[in-house]
């Protein structure tokens, strides 16, 4: 599976994963506590240039991920027309593409091995409780695994109703789209049993 | 325990893929994401427990930057945007379609179900969705919520198929419906 982090190689790339997640937290903490319509106006002209750095392909995918905002963006403007009350519609705007566009911006130059680590460290404090690690990094395995499985089982699934209907399948196909994730939920957890599960490290 | 991580693992899955297939369009035209009814579905059929763990499994592997959501999106971003709310509240929302499907055993299931859909899926999801756009767009809580009536509508089919849905598998796979066992099989 293909993860969001960009192929075109950044400075931001070689900087730890924890420092950016940190950084992106307490910047956008901060964001909410300025109200100057300037400032959120110039912040986003920054967050702008941080796009623009590594080049113009990187710009390119980053708006791609930021296209979501635009209706958002158009009702919190055209809101603040009608009520008269532009210099708050902008500050809201602005905020929420800086915001948005920094968040996105981490996962762009963040591998997802770096942030599986991250999330290695944060569940740390839960080890000590008795939590196992290893089941969440298997958890995390399956879903990566199982997602394509179960997207080409449906879309074999909508083949096999369009052969035999003309018309659209609707919500009708989820039912047995269910029953072939249970069944392979079932199996899976035959499979795991049978190459000794993880009896040897839970504690239950 | 075995059995636990795999429904899980591939509840988490099962959502992501819903959010992958063709969007389903209902007779009358109206698009709705299967995702919402993926939710629904984590509650009813897994419980609580299970249910809210999938969801937040889901949610980890968005967050770090899998596009599993529907239309392929995912990464950080999603949680800080507009929509953020609704994302943090749907650990919460499986988890209360869940306990009112394990705790409420008199009703059929498919009424059980369609109104545990409607209280989780609906007003628990809309409560934190709409407290989340309050705070990023800077207006009151009902001038928010004015915003989203358009799509309840919809939810309230979803929970409707959703009642549906897991009666339908309450009969064809009934040792899988987690949420009505009595003991739990580990």
């Amino acid at each position: 599976m293909i993860s969001l982090t960009s192929p075109i190689e950044t400075r931001a790339h070689r900087w730890p994963a924890g420092l950016k997640l940190g950084l992106l937290s307490l910047v956008t903490f901060g964001l909410f506590f300025v109200d100057s319509v300037l400032f959120h106006g110039v912040f986003l002209v920054f967050v702008t240039a941080l796009y623009a750095l590594p080049g113009r392909l990187f710009f390119k995918n980053g708006w791609k991920h930021l296209k979501i905002l635009w209706p958002f963006v158009f009702i919190v403007v055209a809101w603040h027309l009608f009520t008269d009350e532009l210099p708050l519609g902008l500050t809201v705007a602005f905020r929420m593409i800086s915001a948005v566009g920094l968040a996105n911006l981490v996962t762009m130059t963040t591998r997802l091995s770096d942030m599986i680590d991250v999330v290695h460290w944060l569940t740390r404090p839960l080890q000590r409780l008795g939590f196992n690690p290893r089941i969440l990094e298997l958890a995390i395995a399956l879903v990566i695994r199982m997602t394509p499985v179960l997207v080409s089982k449906g879309q074999s699934l909508a083949l096999a109703w369009r052969a035999r209907s003309n018309r659209r399948s609707g919500w009708r196909i989820i039912l047995p789209f269910t029953v072939l994730a249970l069944d392979d939920a079932d199996h899976v957890a035959e499979a795991l049993k049978a190459r000794g599960g993880l009896t040897n490290q839970e504690r239950e | 325990m075995e059995k636990n991580i795999a429904y899980i693992a591939l509840f988490a899955a099962l959502v992501a893929a819903l959010g992958l297939i063709p969007k389903i369009t209902l007779g009358f035209g109206v698009p709705i994401t299967a995702q919402g009814l993926g939710i629904m579905l984590c509650g009813t059929i897994l419980g609580a427990k299970r249910g809210a763990l999938a969801v937040l499994l889901l949610l980890l592997l968005v967050a770090i930057g899998l596009p599993l959501l529907a239309g392929g999106r995912g990464g950080l971003g999603l949680f800080f945007g507009v929509t953020g709310g609704f994302l943090i509240g749907w650990p919460v929302s499986a988890y209360v379609t869940g306990l009112i499907v394990e705790k409420w055993r008199s009703g059929s299931i498919t009424l059980v179900s369609f109104v545990a859909s409607i209280i989780g899926g609906i007003f628990v999801m809309y409560l934190f969705g709409i407290v989340g756009m309050a705070i990023v767009l800077e207006k009151t809580f009902f001038e928010s919520a004015a915003l989203m009536i358009a799509f309840i509508p919809g939810d309230i089919i979803k929970a409707i198929i959703a009642g549906l849905l897991t009666a339908a598998i309450a009969k064809a796979r009934p040792a899988s419906l987690l949420s009505r066992q009595v003991k739990v099989t580990s």
